[in-house]
């Protein structure tokens, strides 16, 4: 019975994957693209995105959902290399710096965010999502209107012609440096190069993140997440802790905003961050988690399948259709409605537990009241 | 006596009510807007075209506001789903521009074909919605933006073929604008239009204050009909599911029927509301335009007082002006003082921190 249970419960949580899988099989022959580039593609997309998506982890730990507020740890990324940059600074040692410089500001913002969702407690979803906007505003504020102006920048070229705001996209000088740094071709002539010091970055991301969930706070986070009421019976500071995991959240989310930068080489400085929360988001729940359930497995399932879907389908929509756009407006539609979906799935299955154990204790009283009559007549 | 005292507070005490009932964000942004229109003439922004511009704005914006209303009445949360309507009120639009409806008879056939594409829509809205009770304004946004990308596809794949509306090197597909000029453009601003000569403005150019009192009277009205429902049984009946779901259920009110009630009406009349809009506008938006609306049309219930639960036609009307005149004012009066382009930036913190803020309420808490 258990095992039953469980094996409906294992296909339930797969199968948001299974769709993807179905999907991306259907795209592949129909886009022709060949293994090769498949293989490349498919591993740049999982260096670039993998350590974003794990800063999604903790947050779901501690029972405050996908944190969408992470994009405001990415905009303190996007701070953080716009100085270093403006210091002169290139290589490894520039994206070293530009992240010692953006954890403050990451540390301050989470930190801020966190407070702001524990004012909003069962809302902490859309109010990470809204919150995102609104500091994206105050973002957008300093970059375009700050920088330049109050803040004297060094170097005349990241600073647009009338005289102050950071230009629009910046070409990074330590652009692929991590990847650069430690790497081999898997297979010569192939080109596939394996970036071994961002695999390393990004397995010192897991590694913590495996640790963590062994420490005490790690421990108390996860009672919190399961039961506040509780955990604040057991003497645990509640609020501390979910700001602690939102904290630790958007650092980690900063410096994935950095790795992701050096990997593409350009950064958009007014949007470049305006999407990471969605994208990360989608590919961790296309790899099988849940709002309160998501591990290490997920996120490179979910990053290698969400990203396959977004190679393949504008060429597969092309071939399909004979149009361009239906592919690239199938992925976008895609990308919200597997979000979307895995919400939809989550607070369904929550709401049919709640309807089955409010019925089953309607049935434990019925039953203790016939037992009761029984006794009374007896 | 002292009974007495307490049932009578001093006029501080009253003041102080007063105040907290009104709401600081709003009374902040009231005497800023105030602030702004009042200097607006030291740095040449003509004060007769911001009013015009305001006044528009609310026009045009009203309706949307308005559709709100019966989902935060029924507990159903913000409407972050309003696209969903909205793309109803887009279909109509171009069914009747494909088959050249012209003048009042094509925008009252839009009106009834929005109502029933926002409706059907809405339904199935609804069914979901119900299944999904707590999470509702978190799924409605991504629900919403899904389907404005599925819709994409839609104004791509439909057949439609009138010349004017469709992609001319292609010949199928509708175009990302379409002028309503020719159809149903200024089909209710220009109903009983007022226009009030005022003058030269700081450039020597006539001014004059236009009020499209068509299209307020159109609002108004809808306003009233929401307001009628809302005194009939039904619309009681959504109100006590809204405030108190345990109490309605004991009162063998059907929960879930009322919800879906709500949902139909909200989507209907954000169809209606982008119809009115279009024709102010003059042109039909299609493919990602319905993304710019969400936001802040539930910013504007919010500042005109909402919360996350009540809402009423006092805070829609005040919402929509006051909302549209920040959105409106304070671009174009901090642009000409510091001769700073911070417009989108001062449109995104004012829309989204109006949300946080009520999102962080405590009030609106269940």
């Amino acid at each position: 019975m258990d095992l039953l249970k469980d094996k409906k419960q294992f296909l339930r949580n797969m199968s948001v994957p299974l769709l993807f899988i179905v999907i991306i099989s259907v795209g592949i022959p129909l886009s022709k693209y060949t293994g090769v580039y498949l293989l490349r593609e498919g591993l740049t997309r999982l260096v670039r995105n993998s350590f974003l998506v794990i800063s999604l982890l903790i947050p779901v730990m501690a029972g405050m959902g996908i944190n969408f507020a992470i994009t405001l740890g990415a905009m303190a990324g996007q701070i953080g290399i716009i100085f270093s940059q403006d210091w002169g600074l290139t290589g490894v040692g520039g994206l070293f710096v530009a992240m010692a410089l953006a954890t403050p500001i990451a540390i301050l913002l989470g930190a801020f965010a966190g407070h702001v969702l524990n004012k909003a407690r069962g809302r902490e979803m859309i109010t990470s999502m809204i919150l995102s906007f609104l500091i994206s505003g105050f973002y957008q504020f300093f970059m375009l209107f700050f920088c330049g102006g109050v803040i004297k920048f060094h170097d005349p070229n990241l600073i647009l012609s009338r005289g102050y705001g950071v230009i629009s996209t910046v070409t990074l000088k330590a652009g692929r440096a991590f990847d650069d740094f430690i790497k081999f071709e898997l297979w010569p002539g192939t080109g596939i190069y394996v970036p071994v010091f961002t695999i390393f970055l990004i397995f010192l991301a897991c590694l913590f993140t495996v640790w963590f969930r062994k420490t005490k706070l790690g421990h108390d986070m996860s009672s919190v997440g399961q039961d506040q009421r509780v955990s604040n019976d057991a003497g645990m500071a509640v609020d501390h802790i979910r700001v602690q995991s939102i904290v630790i959240s958007t650092v980690m989310a900063c410096y994935g905003q950095i790795i992701y930068l050096q990997n593409i080489g350009t950064m958009n400085t007014t949007y470049g961050a305006d999407q990471v929360s969605l994208f990360a988001a989608a590919a961790l729940l296309v790899g099988g988690a849940s709002v309160s359930r998501a591990s290490l497995p997920n996120v490179f399932i979910g990053v290698l399948l969400f990203h396959m879907m977004f190679i393949v389908m504008p060429v597969a929509g092309k071939t399909l259709t004979g149009n361009a756009m239906i592919g690239e407006y199938f992925r976008s539609f895609i990308s919200y409605g597997v979000v979307a979906l895995a919400l939809i799935m989550h607070s369904w299955a929550r709401n049919r537990d709640l309807a089955d154990s409010r019925k089953q204790m309607r049935k434990d009283n019925d039953d203790k009241s016939k037992e009761l009559k029984a006794k009374v007549n007896a | 006596m002292s009974k007495n005292n307490c049932e009578r507070p001093g006029m501080g005490e009253r003041f102080k009510r007063w105040i907290n009932d009104f709401g600081w964000a709003r009374i902040i942004i009231a005497l800023f807007l105030l602030f702004l229109y009042l200097i607006a003439g030291f740095f040449k922004v003509s004060r007769i075209a911001t009013l015009n511009d305001m006044i528009a704005r609310f026009a045009m914006n009203g309706i949307l506001v308005l559709s709100m209303v019966p989902m935060i009445q029924s507990g159903t949360g913000l409407n972050f789903g309003v696209p969903i309507g909205i793309v109803g009120g887009l279909l109509a639009e171009a069914i009747t521009m494909e088959y050249y409806l012209t003048g009042a008879a094509g925008f009252f056939t839009a009106c009834l074909l929005g109502v029933f594409f926002g409706g059907i829509f809405g339904w199935f809205y609804s069914l979901l919605l119900n299944r999904v009770k707590g999470d509702e304004m978190m799924i409605a946004t991504y629900v919403g933006f899904s389907f404005i990308y599925f819709f994409q596809m839609m104004w791509v794949g439909l057949p439609f073929h009138n010349p004017a509306s469709v992609q001319g090197y292609k010949g199928s597909g509708l175009r990302v604008t379409i002028s309503l000029a020719k159809y149903w453009k200024h089909i209710l601003d220009d109903f009983l239009h007022i226009s009030i000569p005022m003058g030269l403005d700081y450039f020597g150019n006539e001014e004059s204050i236009e009020i499209p009192v068509g299209t307020i009277l159109f609002t108004l009205f809808f306003c009233l009909l929401v307001w009628i429902f809302f005194r009939s049984k039904t619309g009681t009946a959504m109100t006590a599911v809204g405030s108190n779901p345990d109490y309605a259920k004991a009162a063998g009110i059907n929960i879930n029927r009322m919800r879906t009630y709500s949902v139909v009406m909200s989507s209907a009349l954000a169809a209606i509301g982008i119809i009115v809009y279009a024709q102010s506008f003059g042109y039909a938006q299609y493919y990602t335009a319905p993304n710019g609306f969400t936001f802040p049309t539930v910013a504007a219930i919010l500042l005109g007082g909402a919360s996350i639960t009540k809402a009423n036609m006092l805070n829609v009307l005040l919402g929509a002006f006051l909302f549209q005149g920040v959105i409106s004012l304070t671009p174009s009066v901090i642009n000409s003082a510091i001769q700073l382009d911070i417009s989108e930036v001062i449109r995104m913190i004012v829309t989204n921190g109006l949300i946080v803020y009520a999102l962080t309420r405590k009030r609106g808490k269940k």
